[in-house]
């Protein structure tokens, strides 16, 4: 905590407008180059109930979410005093004056703020102020923190782009804000920015929008979809771009997106259009999953590429909606009844929401199956920071497709049979105009010729060739990430956990002298680096945001049974993003009992 | 060339194919079953129509109609999916290969049913396809419970009436906007088959519900959905005939006796009235004709409703000529300075 080392917590009230507000404070400080990153916790509401957001920044980079708030700003009365409660010892308040906190603790310093009046000066328009009384406390952090008044502005610009008015008057509330901090003398202890240079020629993104990105650049052609939190900015955000984008100079597009009427459908028509030789995909979440599993199980079997985002949220059931976990991986690992097994990608940051929503379409159709791009909501619905995102260099690769041209030299093929030992058989689409073309695809048992079959060595033979194939695709799907060499423990993460982990070795090291090595799964099956990384070390902490492990659940399925006794799960799942400290409390107990 | 030898040469369609061109693999299906004719009456239209076996996209759900596929056209795709979930599968094949003519076959358990909600949103899309549900008020592959298309009052072999009302496709079809709907018997290869040669020609959803016993679980004494049942109650609006594109209308009617529906590809629907007033053009008339028809016991067949210019589904999405599925790369991935372009909104 100190300077270029803290987290603000903004506490208001859902629906009261304060998005725009709390977007400028962290452009500014982006602007200022310093390292940050905003989270939204909000509600399953639209208006009425207690929302957070919550600014981190780190001079070292950190973004996990940080579980201490160093400054709370209280704007919402319903949750203020419990807010203030929650906070460290010598935590920094602002709050809007007539919600009285001042003297709810003398271990922390508070500020009350008259917002009504400082607005009033703004504007005399009731729902106008409403909205600017958010502004205002943007310049009252500002000055507090000493984030230039410039750099604010600047943000406010960006913000409400060609909105002139709207420009004017927030900028007024900010400066009303920051005259009236500044006139206070109020001291915000050792919390304060100083400029840095960490953001040359980044990005702020929010994973949804880059998958959406991906997917465009990809080559995506047919999306269906039905809305569901957490992932429908996925799909809106595709919707936007690709009438940008995908458009030819004859207005006609290159795509096609269809909101469907439930998410089996979704699935249906990803699954019609990928047969018939479109790239296609979805995106949903947990609930929207359960629905197609049945979808997913025929698209195993008959063998056609589908892309499926799931950008977890909290379960079972409706859970909590608008809150991170990553409680899918075991359901979509083996999604459907009966023998399957998918392939699945776990993008760790925005740059790979982009990458990966490009790889799952190149790996559904190189192996006819569908592929499950696990994000979560921490991922898709805040913003990051982030490089720019590198232009696909490599073609699309469409798979195994036979052409009327290919098929005319051979003379016929079997839709099923392992021509080439991988596993993959041939298809053709719909459509290919030559009399040996046609195949009958169907999720009843077939033979090598697509032929309806209920003969046991045929099933055994078909089920064992999309296994093989399946195993196959390890080497082609993403790699893990690995850091450190050489520790004794080991830690194995997934998707996002990575930011806590990534913090909590900084603080192992630090506080307990507790060298570790991380590993950071990005696809299933499991690598043979996953192996490796276990066997390597005495002891393995797996790192899920779920009750019961599933990440740990899942290598108890894949490893040698020998590696096993190694693992040792460590799972959290509040609804909130994880955090270092959980992290390394909990490591470090279990590594020095005394 | 010899009489004998012009004989031998077999009957050729426009494209120079024979019917033999448009065959499938043997019906597994029971002998008598109505779902064998449909699959016969389906094959010759598209040979008579002169449709390339390599354009057709066959696509089903689950049941005995369902299995129908196989057993005619084996040179077209076909895509057996799963339980009432056809219509999305067809949606999304459509979208992918505009130039496919889609062809989606299903009953009335999986229709009415289980595939009653992607039945429903399929027909507000008129996405261009042609749908015919094999409807024969009973689930033949679970062995005789009855389907939602059963009407009240009808019974079971074992004697079990059905006390709730029959779901009527044609109505919630013409309701949701599909811009063909019509209704059939199986027993009844002259309509039947000039209904599937329009609905080849028809640009949007042709929804065609064919009335088709069940001689296993449901052709005897109290169905409703039997040949006999048919025999006596089938009541057909008009006489069809149809005239495709491609040949001269060479039979005129007389003023007045009959209803010219000019479709979207320049063929011809003809119906010889055999009820004064009724014009399939009529929606609302449609409507309250298959509402009296219920009240009277009668099974109403023929082109109940027609909208031969209806935008469809490709319209409003402004799809190019071009299938999406075999596009370029250069037209699904923009250019390196667009991605640059984006990414600078993010700076």
């Amino acid at each position: 905590m100190g300077v270029n080392d803290f987290s603000i917590q903004v506490a208001t009230v859902n629906g009261s407008g304060s998005q725009s507000a709390n977007a400028v404070l962290l452009r500014a400080l982006f602007q200022m180059g310093i390292p940050v990153s905003g989270k939204n916790l909000f509600p399953s509401n639209i208006a009425g109930l207690p929302t957070w957001y919550t600014i981190r920044a780190s001079a070292e980079g950190f973004v996990a979410r940080k579980k201490e708030v160093d400054l709370l700003v209280a704007m919402n009365a319903e949750s203020a005093r419990e807010d203030v409660a929650g906070l460290r010892p010598g935590a920094v308040v602002v709050y809007d004056e007539p919600l009285g906190l001042g003297a709810l603790r003398d271990d922390v310093s508070a500020l009350g703020v008259p917002f009504d009046a400082l607005v009033r000066a703004v504007t005399g328009d009731a729902r106008l102020s409403k909205l600017l009384r958010n502004m205002a406390y943007v310049g009252v952090v500002a000055q507090l923190l000493g984030i230039d008044l410039a750099e604010v502005e600047r943000a406010i610009e960006k913000q409400f782009a060609g909105k002139k008015k709207a420009v004017e008057l927030n900028v007024a509330a900010a400066r009303a804000g920051h005259a009236h901090a500044a006139g206070r003398r109020f001291a915000a202890g050792a919390l304060r920015v100083e400029r840095m240079d960490a953001n040359r020629g980044k990005i702020v993104i929010d994973g949804n929008t880059a998958a959406a990105l991906g997917a465009i650049f990809g080559g995506v052609a047919v999306v269906a979809w039905y809305p569901i939190t957490p992932s429908s900015s996925l799909t809106e955000a595709l919707i936007h771009y690709a009438r940008k984008l995908r458009l030819g100079p004859d207005g006609k597009a290159t795509f096609a997106v269809v909101q469907a009427e439930d998410e089996l459908a979704a699935a249906g028509m990803v699954v019609g259009a990928g047969w018939a030789g479109a790239r296609a995909m979805t995106a949903t979440s947990g609930p929207g999953v359960s629905l197609m599993s049945e979808f997913a199980g025929l698209a195993y079997f008959a063998e056609i590429p589908a892309v499926i985002w799931d950008v977890q949220r909290v379960g079972p059931s409706t859970g909590m909606p608008t809150r991170t976990a990553q409680g899918d991986l075991l359901s979509t690992a083996y999604l459907s009844h009966g023998d399957t097994r998918h392939l699945l990608l776990i993008p760790g940051s925005v740059e790979e929401c982009f990458t990966m929503a490009g790889e799952a379409l190149d790996l559904a159709e190189r192996f006819q199956t569908p592929v499950f791009v696990l994000s979560d909501l921490d991922l898709g619905m805040n913003v990051w920071t982030s490089d720019p995102f590198p232009y696909p260099e490599r073609p699309p690769d469409r798979g195994k497709v036979l052409s009327r041209e290919q098929l005319e030299k051979l003379g016929s093929f079997a839709r099923y049979a392992d021509v080439d030992g991988d596993g993959i058989g041939w298809r053709t689409l719909p459509g290919t105009d030559h009399p040996a073309a046609a195949y009958f695809t169907r999720g009843t048992g077939h033979d090598e010729q697509a032929r309806y079959s209920e003969r046991p060595d045929d099933w055994e033979r078909n089920l064992r060739r999309i296994a093989r194939k399946i195993d196959g695709a390890r080497a082609a799907m993403p790699q893990p990430e690995a850091a450190g060499s050489g520790a004794r423990v080991g830690i194995l993460s997934a998707g996002t956990s990575r930011w806590a982990v990534e913090e909590s070795r900084v603080q192992l090291r630090r506080e307990k002298g507790l060298e570790t090595d991380h590993l950071r799964v990005r696809a299933f099956p499991f690598a043979d680096a996953v192996r490796e990384f276990v066997a390597a070390h005495d002891r393995v902490y797996v790192v899920d945001q779920n009750r019961d492990g599933q990440l740990g659940q899942l290598l108890r399925l894949e490893l040698p049974v020998e590696l096993l006794p190694r693992l040792r799960p460590v799972a959290h799942v509040t609804g909130l993003p994880l955090d270092a400290r959980s992290l390394t409390d909990e490591i470090a107990g279990r590594e020095d009992p005394s | 060339m010899s009489e004998a030898a012009r004989a031998a040469v077999p009957r050729t369609n426009r494209l120079g194919l024979a019917l033999a061109d448009y065959k499938g693999a043997k019906t597994t299906l029971c002998a008598g079953c109505g779902h064998n004719a449909i699959s016969e009456r389906i094959l010759d239209a598209f040979f008579e129509m002169g449709v390339p076996p390599e354009r057709v996209a066959k696509l089903s759900g689950i049941g005995c109609s369902s299995k129908s596929p196989a057993y005619f056209m084996g040179r077209s795709h076909a895509f057996n999916a799963v339980h009432g979930r056809m219509p999305s599968v067809a949606t999304g094949a459509v979208l992918a290969n505009r130039r496919l003519l889609a062809l989606g076959v299903s009953g009335d358990g999986d229709t009415a049913s289980i595939g009653l909600g992607q039945f429903s949103h399929l027909m507000r899309r008129n996405l261009p396809m042609i749908y015919v549900v094999e409807d024969n008020g009973v689930y033949g592959l679970t062995k005789g419970q009855f389907s939602a298309t059963a009407d009240a009052g009808s019974t079971l072999k074992t004697g079990v009436v059905n006390e709730l009302p029959a779901i009527d496709t044609c109505a919630l079809a013409i309701q949701l906007g599909a811009s063909f709907v019509g209704r059939s018997f199986s027993g009844d290869k002259r309509q039947l088959s000039a209904m599937l040669k329009a609905a080849v020609a028809h640009r949007g959803t042709a929804m065609l519900d064919v009335v088709s016993p069940c001689v296993t679980f449901n052709d005897h004494e109290g169905s409703t959905k039997s040949y006999g049942y048919m025999k006596d109650h089938d009541e057909p609006l008009h006489e069809i005939s149809f005239v495709p594109s491609f040949e001269e209308i060479d039979v005129e009617y007389a003023a007045g006796t009959s209803v010219d529906v000019r479709m979207h590809d320049g063929s011809h629907l003809r119906l010889r009235k055999l009820e004064e007033d009724y014009d399939p053009r009529d929606k609302v008339r449609a409507l309250s004709r298959i509402a009296e028809s219920h009240g009277r016991g009668e099974v109403l067949t023929g082109v109940l409703w027609v909208d031969p210019d209806a935008p469809t589904f490709l319209d409003l999405l402004q799809l190019p000529e071009e299938p999406l599925a075999t596009l370029p790369a250069e037209r699904l991935r923009p250019p390196r300075e667009a991605l640059a372009a984006v990414l600078e909104e993010f700076r």
